[in-house]
């Protein structure tokens, strides 16, 4: 462990204990096709959490916020105390959210604490202590491990060319005391205008618009229900895209990704309003940019058909 | 005060019209007069305060006292703000049309996130309040 912590983050993050969540395994699949892919591409080892369970995500964190932290804090047990690992990397922002807060509610909340012991031990378990692993994002892995300049010399198929507007939504970045690594200087990531996902496409050669509704709500928790508000938020966010000059929306996010998916085509039915802008995951953006075939990077899963782009685009 | 019926309908207008950098001013008065409904809906009186130099950050900053899930708009008003800046301080820059358009955009997300949020008061719990949605809900069947 003291050993790991002298390791620069570019040698910790080479292999990470991979927590894909429920989202990856059902809507989000495509996410998780192209960052095995993408990984693997890059020579980055995941080894996944043995016997993972749901992170608490809204369902039970609305009934009971610590049972929801004692569920994150079950996946970083298994992690820390069985597998050995030093970091987690959860490429789902609600999974990584809820990880980050369950890190910060058993450093700070001393009932969490007791809940959590109370429970692991009934479940035999050992107890997850506060900083025994690090939770990371998919974006903080290739960010720190391979890195822009490293993109740049692996790129086959350059994405010069394609207008990207960069949508990071609301659980990378929000609420800010739960990402104490964020705003801390220069190289970190920002929580007003995160800028991650922009420097990986950019070193893959894509051109990214200025986008001013990077974390805009999109209707949250009521964006995979039929709520009319979601709609009309997605549809600004996917008209202001393409106002921006737009071809596509890069996620980093499987709820965001669905939400903005479905509602582009509930807008057309229900307001009349039509877009063209195409959503892609940026481990796909990046995937096909290595070399990949669409396929190899889950293309053919997502709702939004963007084949032909990709093809017009010259990445097939 | 203007409703939030026709602050919409005025957002619409302004945006299908050909960007103008002369807008800035209405958007972000019209940011402001959301925010205000938001306050006034939570029983208090709308501040004349400003923060960094804005009346809307000081809105924004009474809207999300005790209600964190209203900071889900909190970044879209320092967009507005960014770009009122951005028009004002350099309306003849080769941009500018361009910044007019965004800035009609960041405005109308505002109103629609806000508006959402005066029918749907759970907008925004998902992530920056990490709140239990179930609080109010138990709060109105306890109190029965």
């Amino acid at each position: 462990m003291s050993e790991q912590k002298t390791k620069s983050k570019k040698e910790k993050y080479q292999e990470v204990a991979y927590y894909p969540g429920c989202a990856l395994e059902g809507t989000g699949h495509a996410y998780n096709r192209s960052t095995k892919a993408l990984g693997e591409e890059l020579g980055l080892k995941l080894k996944e959490v043995d016997n993972w369970n749901c992170c608490g995500a809204m369902e039970v964190k609305n009934i009971d916020p610590k049972i929801q932290t004692y569920l994150s804090s079950r996946v970083m047990s298994i992690a820390a105390n069985k597998m050995n690992m030093d970091v987690v990397m959860a490429p789902c922002n609600g999974c990584y959210h809820n990880l980050k807060k369950a890190e910060y509610d058993l450093e700070n909340d001393d009932k969490s604490k007791e809940v959590v012991d109370r429970l692991s031990q009934k479940a035999g378990h050992e107890t997850y202590q506060a900083g025994q692993v690090e939770t990371i994002h998919a974006l903080d892995w290739v960010k720190e491990t391979i890195g822009e300049e490293g993109l740049k010399e692996r790129v086959k198929n350059s994405l010069e060319g394609i207008k990207i507007a960069n949508y990071y939504g609301c659980m990378y970045t929000r609420p800010r005391h739960i990402f104490p690594e964020k705003d801390a200087g220069p190289g970190t990531e920002s929580t007003s205008k995160p800028h991650f996902m922009d420097d990986l496409l950019e070193a893959a050669g894509a051109e990214n618009v200025d986008f001013p509704l990077k974390t805009a709500c999109c209707g949250g928790a009521h964006t995979l229900s039929d709520s009319d508000t979601s709609t009309r938020l997605v549809s600004n966010i996917l008209q202001t895209a393409e106002a921006a000059g737009a071809e596509v929306i890069a996620t980093e996010c499987p709820t965001c990704h669905s939400g903005l998916e479905m509602h582009q085509i509930r807008a057309e039915k229900t307001l009349g309003i039509k877009t063209n802008v195409k959503i892609i995951y940026f481990t796909q953006l990046l995937g096909m940019a290595m070399g990949l075939k669409p396929k190899k990077v889950g293309l053919h899963e997502n709702v939004s058909d963007s084949f032909d782009f990709v093809k017009k685009k010259g990445l097939v | 005060m203007t409703s939030l019926q026709d602050i919409g309908r005025r957002l619409d207008e302004l945006i299908a019209k050909p960007p103008a950098p002369a807008d800035a001013a209405e958007f972000l008065s019209l940011g402001e007069e959301t925010l205000e409904h938001w306050v006034k809906a939570r029983g208090k009186v709308p501040t004349q305060d400003q923060r960094e130099g804005f009346r809307l950050l000081a809105l924004h900053r009474q809207g999300a006292d005790k209600e964190p899930s209203f900071n889900a708009c909190r970044e879209t008003c320092r967009e507005l703000v960014y770009h009122y800046n951005l028009l004002t301080l350099d309306p003849d820059h080769p941009e500018t049309g361009q910044r007019a358009k965004m800035m009609g955009w960041v405005a109308n997300h505002l109103y629609l996130f806000t508006s959402g949020k005066m029918e749907n008061e759970q907008l925004g719990d998902f992530c920056c309040a990490s709140k239990p949605l179930r609080e109010n809900v138990d709060a109105k069947h306890n109190a029965q």
